[in-house]
């Protein structure tokens, strides 16, 4: 059959798996400064979706698209070493403080720049917003249509894949036409480790705003290897509308935000011994929350 | 009139638990509004469907009936909902956060250009001042849900753009009948005339819908185990717990992740919320991500090696121990003491 031309969609999100005693600060807000980031897991499920698609139909091309700070630029060399062909960044201030509306929008702008594909994966959804809301409303902004919660793909012919869903309490198996949009649910199969030949290849790989920094002999071998140059798109390179973009494209805004806070509890504490078990029993079968 | 309008999901001729849900607490929204409260349904065999639906106080239900509306798509769907909306103009619509809901309601809302709030877990009625426009937006939704792990409760509005829209998580409003004679008035969907053969170019080849016998929702006990039970061959010990008690056996995102316990039984902010009478917390340290989803348990015992587990901050019985020696004397001296 004939090689695919698949757009991976990926995102930098803060660990939210792991938090830390120190991330919250006093006041309630989140402090992402002690908070590491990562390659949101969903989308490492969908790039190794898309790199299994490579292995099998030869000549297909993995092209990794991210929408972030300068900093995500790190996910976009993980991406190169774990086996993409190409990584592009949609970065610029403007797109700040952006919901799922304008981010849709956002990314379709950058999709309808790269233009030619048959494929979209993403990750089913973000560990930091957990929405799932930006594959569906790309898939509408492109008009093309959507599978969601992919755990498997089954067959790919020349225009028709057949992709197996994960639902809340079942399994289904659809066929759609392509191009269209499909994102891939968590418990799908975990990405491949990096190639260590790939580590070696794309080690100095870098967006403009970091080449801005960049030594001499970075900048010299950025001329002798234009494969390390990370692609990086602002708001004009895009076409994007002011409006649509950034807060002022976002519909929803944060009215307020509440730490999670424990109510004080008296509790009791007990040590492992039979008796201490066995009082706590005697009590629990008085109270009739159990017996 | 800008009405408070829910999606409601229906397969084999039954509207889904969450829609009923969804339909109480929109009756609730629409009561403080002062607006109709209004329902759609698209599915196939629908001729006695309002009448799981009328009792939740609606006013008026929309409803597609065809047999390729039955497993829902996503085109299809969309298609029906946006007429709806565009030609009712209602301020708030709702939709369950369920596979169905997550999969819709963005779509709907990204061909509406207006705001999307997923997976909350409080809705009200309240205003807003937007100190730039110097002016203060009354009656909106305010759309609650918890964010970044569930460690921060975030209140999401949208005051420009319409209808408000929001996903709503499964067990966490009350299924409350209104007036079980209320009568709805119904709108039927001329489908033929809105939906072409483009539509229906996802084809479902294959569905296997296990019928769970998983009830964490309705369980008055659940003995949960999270990552410090081990194995997936120490969460037996739990199941026994659990049976001896009359309770049902859950377990956090980190013990699912590893494979101790099977999805579904998955309780947190990515799984099901409970509300039991008792909860027994096992090897679970306590991550926001799982309290979120269990501390509205009437009683909490937590068994951890680690005195300072989170987890023991909301427990009213704090056991300090190995579980694998706690469980086993806690169903002896049960046993001892109900006999």
């Amino acid at each position: 059959m004939n090689p695919l031309k698949i757009i991976v969609l990926a995102k930098q999100v803060p660990d939210t798996r792991n938090l830390g005693s120190d991330a919250m600060k006093p006041d309630g807000t989140v402090n992402r400064a002690k908070i590491p980031t990562i390659f949101n897991p969903d989308d490492l499920s969908a790039l190794e979706m898309a790199l299994h698609i490579k292995d099998r139909v030869p000549g297909t091309s993995v092209t990794v698209l991210t929408m972030g700070p300068p900093k995500a630029a790190d996910i976009m060399r993980d991406s190169l070493y774990l086996g993409a062909d190409k990584a592009i960044m949609i970065s610029d201030r403007r797109f700040g403080g952006a919901d799922t509306l304008a981010t849709s929008y956002t990314i379709a702008q950058a999709i309808k720049k790269i233009k030619d594909y048959d494929l979209i994966l993403g990750g089913r959804q973000a560990i930091d917003g957990d929405t799932a809301q930006v594959g569906p409303q790309t898939a509408e902004k492109l008009h093309i249509n959507q599978v969601t919660y992919a755990i498997e793909i089954s067959e790919i012919t020349d225009d028709k894949i057949v992709v197996k869903r994960k639902l809340d309490k079942g399994i289904e198996i659809v066929e759609a036409l392509m191009p269209c949009l499909i994102t891939v649910h968590g418990s799908a199969p975990e990405c491949r480790m990096p190639v260590a030949k790939r580590v070696m290849k794309y080690k100095y790989a870098r967006s403009k705003t970091e080449m801005t920094k960049a030594e001499d002999w970075l900048q010299e071998l950025h001329k002798e290897r234009p494969y390390l140059k990370i692609e990086e798109w602002n708001v004009e390179d895009i076409e994007a509308e002011k409006e649509k973009i950034g807060l002022a494209g976002s519909p929803t805004k944060v009215k307020s935000i509440e730490n999670v806070v424990f109510t004080a509890n008296e509790s009791k504490v007990l040590s492992d011994s039979e008796a201490d078990i066995e009082n706590m029993i005697k009590e629990l079968i008085d109270h009739h929350t159990i017996g | 009139m800008k009405n408070v309008l829910v999606y409601c999901e229906a397969e084999n001729q039954k509207v889904a638990e969450i829609s009923q849900e969804l339909l109480s607490a929109g009756k609730k929204l629409a009561e403080k509004l002062g607006v109709q409260l209004e329902a759609m349904v698209f599915s196939n065999k629908l001729d006695n469907i309002q009448t799981q639906i009328s009792p939740y106080g609606v006013d008026k239900i929309y409803i597609a009936d065809d047999k390729r509306l039955e497993p829902y798509t996503t085109l299809p769907h969309a298609e029906l909902a946006i007429h709806i909306i565009k030609q009712q103009e209602p301020q708030i619509v709702l939709f369950g956060a369920t596979a169905t809901g997550r999969d819709l309601a963005p779509r709907i809302a990204s061909a509406l250009g207006c705001g999307l709030t997923a997976d909350t877990t409080i809705l009200d009625i309240g205003d807003h001042y937007v100190a730039k426009e110097k002016k203060e937006y009354k009656n909106l939704l305010y759309a609650i849900r918890p964010a970044f792990g569930g460690s921060i409760m975030a209140n999401i509005i949208n005051w420009d753009r319409f209808p408000q829209m929001a996903t709503v998580r499964e067990g966490v409003m009350k299924n409350e009948i209104f007036d079980s004679e209320n009568k709805s008035q119904i709108e039927k969907i001329d489908v033929s005339k809105l939906l072409n053969d483009s539509h229906f170019v996802v084809k479902i080849l294959e569905r296997k819908i296990e019928k769970s016998n998983v009830n964490l929702k309705d369980a008055p006990i659940i003995v949960a185990g999270g990552y410090g039970v081990g194995s997936k061959e120490n969460f037996k010990q739990l199941f026994d717990l659990a049976e001896v008690l009359g309770g049902e056996v859950g377990g956090s995102r980190a013990a699912v992740d590893a494979g101790f316990i099977e999805h579904e039984r998955q309780i947190g902010q990515t799984g099901v919320t409970v509300r039991p009478k008792l909860y027994i917390a096992a090897g679970i340290s306590g991550a926001v991500q799982h309290t979120a989803g269990m501390q509205n348990a009437a009683m909490i015992i937590a068994i951890n090696t680690d005195k300072n587990a989170p987890i023991n901050q909301i427990a009213d019985y704090i056991i300090t121990g190995d579980l694998n020696e706690v469980i086993p004397k806690m169903i002896k001296t049960y046993k001892k003491n109900t006999k």
